[in-house]
């Protein structure tokens, strides 16, 4: 009694290959990454000083260090941030606490989940037809943001989306019971209580227009220039547009400075998702519910 | 009538029909709820009751696929009527869940919410007399003293029982006519449910109360009038000790005593 059978050790067997199946995929996907980073923190590691980050490039690309990539990056980063958080977070407090679920709205969030799907060189040309060309914003920093915007447009929505959508039902019948209006009530119930969710997805959305290159190349990242941007209808160099055209552009430039670059673009990417998580769990450890 | 169009009546509805899409929850359904007295309904699942309840304050047409025709009257009245402001229906006719549904703020903001809505919209509110309303409405609710130390603790870490009593609460402040509960103790255990019931007894005479249960004792030991309700139509109507002492319809003496349900 009470012994293996014949079909149980048979069960058993199954489910030691199968563990050992789902354990080997979860291995696959971190090592590379561990692989990257190390590869990175090993060869790029020797190029980062003061000197690398705060002064710009000298002698053709192939010295010096990435200064106005660097600032570029933050200015193109923010002004996306400026053009796409205010849009992205109203219409998906329309979409999430207005709309009624019919097929127009239906539609609507199958094209964003479908607009969140096209390449990025697809948005990058559409950037300079409407951006650079029509709106005559001319290659410029102004240009290169908007269409990361619209780029990260549909993570902001649907992120955001999510975490109204987090919020229980309940919240918001007690409201409207008490007589508050729909605004009232995203006002002082739904934003207060969705706001971590919103803050994670603008945090990702920065990461992600921080690293993109092909939307800002041909809208207003250029390869070389040492003056920092003045307004955002000037150019700028912009650390992943550096990283591509001191690798595969330019000869003569020392492995080590590549390598450095693409360490410094790796770890904001990285920071900026360590952060999100972090504001995360703090936000997430005040909720009572 | 008196002067602000008060009848007899806080609540009645003429020819209530209403359908979810294609199906029908309330047949021809005429309701008298006479004011400053507690009235329950009882009925099996699905019989309509929570639906009717919910027609009085309008909140079910939130759903869309709702239709109603005929008219509920509140306070005289039509609460359908094409004038009608829902924010004013609703600040008269407060409602209460099934489920407590305090919200994550504390235990003060959560009482004077509806109140800032209404009043702080028009003018300024002292903090004097937001602690006077405060103090007014726990104590009606007989809260005030197990939370008077502790106002600005989460409502949500509150007990079940004391969290119903809250959402109840929160509704006194905004000055509601009517209340409407929909089965208000069907989350508490026994001794949370005679507190509760305890309170709705203290608060009739104030406002008119629309109550729907399950508990066929506590329509019986908290209700002035009963009402049985069946697939949809009201079957009896009447004083809830001659409902339940002598039901004049077969339907509703089996029920009150426990042949379906």
């Amino acid at each position: 009694m009470f012994t293996a059978t014949p079909r149980n050790r048979r069960s058993y067997r199954v489910q030691n290959v199968a563990r050992a199946a789902f354990f080997l995929a979860t291995v696959a996907l971190v090592i590379p990454v561990l692989i990257i980073v190390a590869t990175l923190a090993v060869k790029g590691g020797p190029a980062i000083s003061w000197e690398f980050l705060f002064t710009p490039p000298r002698d053709n690309l192939t010295a010096g260090g990435i200064m106005p990539a660097l600032v570029g990056t933050i200015w193109l980063v923010v002004v996306a941030l400026l053009a796409s958080v205010p849009v992205g977070v109203a219409a998906a407090i329309y979409l999430s606490e207005y709309a009624p679920d019919n097929l127009l709205t239906r539609t609507i969030n199958l094209a964003i989940i479908n607009l969140a799907g096209v390449p990025s060189i697809v948005h990058a040309l559409f950037g300079v037809g409407a951006f650079v060309l029509f709106f005559g914003a001319g290659t410029s920093i102004l240009a290169a943001s908007l269409t990361l915007a619209v780029m990260t447009l549909p993570v902001v929505i649907v992120a955001t989306r999510e975490s109204l959508q987090a919020v229980p039902p309940a919240f918001r019948e007690a409201c409207w019971n008490m007589g508050a209006t729909r605004w009232q009530t995203i006002r002082k119930v739904v934003l207060p209580n969705s706001i971590s969710g919103i803050l994670t997805g603008v945090i990702l959305e920065v990461s992600r227009s921080a690293g993109e290159t092909a939307p800002i190349m041909f809208t207003g990242a250029t390869a070389y220039i040492v003056f920092l941007p003045q307004s955002v209808m000037d150019q700028t160099m912009a650390l992943s547009y550096h990283l591509f055209y001191i690798a595969t552009q330019q000869t003569g430039v020392p492995e080590e400075l590549t390598f450095g670059v693409a360490l410094v673009l790796i770890s904001i990417v990285l920071l900026m998702n360590a952060v999100s998580i972090s504001f995360r769990v703090y936000l997430r450890s005040l909720k009572k519910w | 009538m008196d002067s602000n169009g008060h009848g007899e009546f806080a609540i009645e509805t003429r020819g209530l029909n209403l359908w979810y899409g294609d199906f029908q929850a309330l047949f021809d359904v005429d309701l008298k709820v006479r004011r400053g007295i507690i009235t329950s309904m009882i009925g099996p699942s699905g019989c309509g009751k929570t639906t009717l309840l919910r027609t009085c304050n309008r909140i079910n047409e939130r759903l869309g696929y709702v239709r109603t025709t005929g008219s509920v009257l509140v306070l005289g009245h039509d609460v359908f009527a094409p004038e009608v402001e829902l924010v004013q229906v609703r600040k008269q006719v407060g409602m209460v869940f099934q489920r407590p549904n305090p919200l994550p703020i504390s235990i003060r903001d959560n009482v004077l919410f509806g109140f800032r809505l209404h009043e702080a919209r028009t003018r300024k509110v002292a903090r004097a007399e937001e602690d006077e309303a405060l103090e007014s409405a726990l104590r009606q609710v007989l809260l005030w003293d197990s939370v008077k130390d502790r106002l600005h603790h989460a409502a949500t870490a509150l007990s079940l029982e004391e969290q119903q009593k809250l959402c109840i609460a929160r509704l006194l402040p905004v000055k509601p006519e009517v209340l409407l509960m929909d089965e208000p103790c069907s989350a508490l255990d026994p001794s949370g449910t005679e507190a509760v019931e305890e309170m709705i007894w203290k608060l009739r005479g104030d406002y008119t109360i629309l109550i729907v249960t399950h508990n066929m004792a506590q329509a019986r030991r908290a209700s002035d009038e009963c009402v049985f309700m069946l697939l949809g139509k009201i079957v009896e109507h009447e004083r809830t000790e001659e409902l339940f002492l002598a039901p004049r319809n077969a339907e509703t003496a089996d029920y009150i005593e426990g042949r379906y349900g």
